[in-house]
C-alpha cells in the first residue's frame, strides 16, 4: 500500500525514512500539535514550498535544466486564484477555474519558452527565462489597475475556508484536543492535502518510464537521442508539466494567505529560496525537496532571531556585527549554497542514502 | 552501364538576398534607426533618443563583451557576471566621492581625470575579484554547465551580500562631474553630454577589442580557441592561463560598465549588477554566444529600440527586450553571429 502511494520510489535508508515520517506527522497534525497562529503558518508554508521544490526538483534534478522562471509560474497560479475570486466572487469554484487557468497558463508559456530555447541548446533556457521572469515582475508591478501592482491583491476565500466558519458544535463543542473548530483549520487540511496530492504526483511522475528517459538526457543527452528519444520533447515535456504543478502550489498558497502581492509570489527572492532548498535538501530526488523546504522555511522563520542575537552579542567587535545581522542571512546561505554545490551535490537525502 | 552525368558546370551570381545576408545583422542597426525615424517623426527627438540608445547599448557591450568571450572560450557561463557590475560601481562611484575636489570643480580635465581614476580603481579591483572568482568559483566545476549556473549564481549571491555589509543597504544617490553634467543643443536637439561620453568610451572598447583580437597573436590564439580549444592546446598554447587572462579582462570590463552605468542611472544599488544581468543576457543570446561584434550589434539593437518604444508606447518598452529576442532567435536560433560549434 505505502509502496504504492510512494510509486516504489521508497526512502531507501533508515534515518531518512525516520525524519521523512516525522515530518509528515508534524505537517499532518500541526494545528493540533503546535496550536498557534504563528506555526500552522510556517507548516502551511512548508506544505507548500515542498511542492514547489518538488515540481522544481523534477525540472532541474531529473532533467538537469535550470529555469530562473519558476516564481513566475507560481505567481501565475496564485494570481490565478485572487483573480477569479475577486471578479467571480468568493467560493470553490473561482478557486478551481483560477487554479485551472493559471496551471494552464502556466503550462502554455512553459511550452512557448521551452520551445525557444531548449530547441537550441539547453543553457539558453535559463538565460531566457531569467529575462522572461523579471519582464513579467515588472509588467504584474505596472499593470495596477489588473493586479493592483505592489500592493497586491487581498481577496475573499470560501466562507468554510476562514476563520469566522466554526463547526462541530454539537459533536466536540466545537473544540478538539483544545484546537477550536474553525475554517482555518479545514484551509490548513485544504493545503496540507492539496500539497500531498501533488507531491505524490509527481513521485509518480518521476518513477515512471518518463521519469526514466529525463534522468537519462540529464545523465547524456547525446546517448538519449541517439538511443531514438526525442530529447527536446521530453524536456519541454518536463518544463510544461513542472510549471503547472508550480502553477498550483501557487494557487494554494494563494488561498492559504488570502493575498497575493509581488513579494510573496512574484520575487526573485523566491526563486533563489528554491534553489537552495533543492540543493541543500538534494537534487534528483523528490525527497529532497521535503528535507529542503522544511529545514530551509524552518531557518527563516526562526535562525533570523538566532543570528540577531549573535549580532548583538559581538557589537563590540568590528564587521562582525554586520556579517551576522539578521538581514546578512542570505549571505550565509550563499556560501552554503556554493559549499553545498562542492561537497554534496547529491544533498542530505543523497548523504543519508549512501550512509544508509 | 551508364554513362556518367556529363559535367556541367554553371557560374551563377549568388542573388543579392544570398549576399546580404552574412551582412544583415550589421545593417539591422541602421535598419531599426530608420523605421524609428519614420515613426517618431521628429528629428530632433529622434536624435535624442538614437543618441541615448546608442549610449545604453555602448555601456551594455562593455558589461557584457566579457561575458561572451567567456563563454565562448571556455564553454563556461558565468551568473555572477552582474557582480562584477555592482563591485565596479561601488569601488568607482567610492573613488568619484574621495575626488569631490576634482569633480566638483567646473573643468573638464580634472573631471576627466577623476573619472579615469576612478575606472582604473574600479577595474583594478574587478579584475582581481574576477581572478579570485574563476580560482575559487569557477575552476572547480569545469565542463558542467548545471553546477556553473548554480555555483556562480551562488556567488552573485554572496557577492552582493558582502557590497551590503560592506557600503550598507541604502542606495547611493550621486551627482555627475560638473562638466558632464546638462546637455548640449545639436540641430535643435538635446543631448546629454555624458551620453557622448558613454558613446565615445564604448566605440574606444569595441575597436581596442577588435583591434586586440584581429591583429595581435593573443587575440589570434583567443580566436583559435573559441572555434577549436583542443585543437590549440594540441599545438601547444597554455588555453587555460589564456583563458583566466579573459577572463580577468572581461572582469575588468564589466566593472568599466558598471562605473559608467551608475553614473548614466545616477544611482547605484548592490542589486544593480543583477538587474543589468538581464539585458547582457538578452544581448549576449541575440549577438550568438561566443562572439564580440555580435554581441556589439546586440547590444545597440537593445538600447535603440528600448528607447524608441519607452517613447512611442512607454509600456511596451518592458516587454520590447523579450520581443526582440524572440524574433530574432526565430530568425537565427543560434544568435546573429554564431560563433561557438554546438559544444
Amino acid at each position: 500500500m505505502i509502496r504504492t502511494l510512494l510509486s516504489g520510489d521508497t526512502p531507501r535508508s533508515l534515518p531518512l525514512a525516520l525524519i521523512l515520517g516525522v515530518i509528515l506527522i508534524s505537517l499532518a497534525l500541526a494545528p493540533f500539535l503546535f496550536p498557534g497562529v504563528r506555526t500552522v503558518d510556517t507548516a502551511a508554508r512548508i506544505c507548500v514550498f515542498i511542492v514547489l521544490v518538488a515540481s522544481y526538483d523534477l525540472l532541474l534534478g531529473y532533467g538537469g535544466i535550470v529555469s530562473f522562471a519558476h516564481t513566475m509560474f507560481f505567481g501565475i497560479g496564485a494570481y490565478g486564484v485572487a483573480l477569479a475570486s475577486t471578479h467571480m466572487g468568493r467560493g470553490f469554484d473561482s478557486i478551481a477555474v483560477g487554479a485551472l487557468a493559471g496551471a494552464g497558463l502556466a503550462a502554455a508559456l512553459a511550452l512557448v519558452i521551452g520551445l525557444f530555447s531548449l530547441r537550441v541548446r539547453a543553457i539558453f533556457f535559463a538565460m531566457i527565462t531569467l529575462a522572461v521572469a523579471s519582464a513579467v515582475a515588472v509588467l504584474v508591478s505596472q499593470l495596477s489597475s489588473l493586479t493592483g501592482g505592489e500592493d497586491g491583491l487581498t481577496f475573499k476565500t470560501p466562507r468554510e475556508l476562514g476563520p469566522a466558519f466554526k463547526f462541530g458544535k454539537e459533536a466536540f463543542d466545537g473544540v478538539l484536543f483544545g484546537v477550536k473548530l474553525n475554517g482555518k483549520l479545514l484551509a490548513y487540511y485544504f493545503i496540507f492535502f492539496g500539497a500531498l496530492v501533488l507531491f505524490l504526483g509527481l513521485l509518480r511522475v518521476v518513477n515512471s518510464p518518463f521519469g526514466r528517459v529525463l534522468q537519462a538526457i540529464r545523465e547524456n543527452d547525446f546517448r538519449a537521442e541517439a538511443i531514438g528519444y526525442r530529447v527536446v520533447y521530453y524536456r519541454v515535456a518536463a518544463t510544461c508539466l513542472s510549471a503547472a504543478v508550480a502553477a498550483l502550489a501557487g494557487s494554494l498558497y494563494a488561498v492559504w494567505l488570502r493575498y497575493v502581492g509581488p513579494d510573496t509570489s512574484l520575487s526573485m527572492e523566491i526563486m533563489i529560496d528554491i534553489l537552495l532548498m533543492v540543493v541543500i535538501g538534494g537534487m534528483g530526488t523528490m525527497y529532497g525537496a521535503v528535507i529542503g523546504a522544511t529545514l530551509f522555511v524552518l531557518a527563516q522563520n526562526y535562525l533570523q532571531n538566532l543570528m540577531g542575537a549573535a549580532s548583538e552579542l559581538t557589537s563590540g567587535l568590528p564587521l562582525v556585527p554586520e556579517l551576522l545581522n539578521a538581514d546578512r542571512w542570505l549571505l550565509w546561505l550563499g556560501v552554503l549554497f556554493i559549499l553545498s554545490v562542492y561537497f554534496f551535490p547529491t544533498g542530505i537525502v543523497g548523504r543519508l542514502r549512501n550512509n544508509g | 552501364m551508364t554513362a556518367a552525368p556529363e559535367h556541367a558546370p554553371k557560374m551563377a551570381e549568388a542573388s543579392l538576398r544570398d549576399r546580404i545576408a552574412p551582412h544583415m545583422p550589421v545593417l539591422l542597426v541602421p535598419l531599426i534607426a530608420i523605421a524609428g525615424f519614420i515613426a517618431i517623426q521628429n528629428p530632433s527627438s529622434w536624435l535624442t533618443l538614437t543618441v541615448s540608445g546608442l549610449a545604453m547599448g555602448m555601456m551594455i557591450f562593455i558589461m557584457a563583451s566579457g561575458l561572451t568571450l567567456v563563454f565562448g572560450l571556455m564553454d563556461v557561463i558565468n551568473f555572477g557576471h552582474g557582480a562584477f557590475v555592482s563591485v565596479g560601481a561601488f569601488v568607482g562611484i567610492s573613488v568619484l566621492m574621495l575626488l569631490g575636489h576634482m569633480t566638483e570643480a567646473p573643468s573638464l580635465m580634472l573631471n576627466l581625470g577623476a573619472i579615469l581614476l576612478a575606472v582604473i580603481g574600479a577595474m583594478l579591483a574587478t579584475g582581481l575579484m574576477g581572478w579570485a572568482f574563476e580560482k575559487v568559483i569557477v575552476e572547480p566545476v569545469y565542463g558542467h554547465h548545471l553546477k556553473q549556473i548554480l555555483v556562480t549564481m551562488g556567488g552573485l549571491i554572496v557577492v552582493e551580500q558582502l557590497i551590503i555589509v560592506l557600503w550598507g543597504p541604502e542606495e547611493i544617490y550621486i551627482l555627475r562631474p560638473e562638466a558632464l553634467k546638462g546637455a548640449i543643443t545639436f540641430a535643435g536637439a538635446a543631448i546629454e553630454k555624458y551620453r557622448l561620453v558613454a558613446v565615445g568610451v564604448g566605440l574606444v572598447v569595441f575597436l581596442a577589442m577588435r583591434w586586440v583580437l584581429r591583429r595581435t597573436k593573443i587575440g589570434l590564439i583567443v580566436r583559435a580557441g573559441v572555434e577549436n580549444g583542443e585543437m590549440v592546446q594540441a599545438l601547444g598554447y597554455r588555453l587555460r592561463l589564456v583563458f583566466v587572462g579573459v577572463f580577468i579582462a572581461g572582469s575588468a570590463l564589466a566593472g568599466l560598465g558598471g562605473v559608467m552605468w551608475g553614473l548614466y542611472q545616477e544611482v547605484i544599488t548592490a542589486h544593480m549588477g543583477n538587474h543589468a544581468m538581464i539585458l547582457i543576457f538578452i544581448v549576449v543570446i541575440i549577438g550568438g554566444l561566443g562572439s564580440v561584434e555580435g554581441c556589439f550589434i546586440g547590444a545597440l539593437l537593445v538600447g535603440l529600440l528600448q528607447n524608441y518604444i519607452a517613447f512611442l508606447e512607454p509600456k511596451a518598452a518592458l516587454i520590447s527586450n523579450i520581443a526582440l529576442m524572440v524574433a530574432i532567435l526565430m530568425w537565427r536560433p543560434m544568435g546573429m553571429i554564431p560563433v561557438v560549434k554546438a559544444k
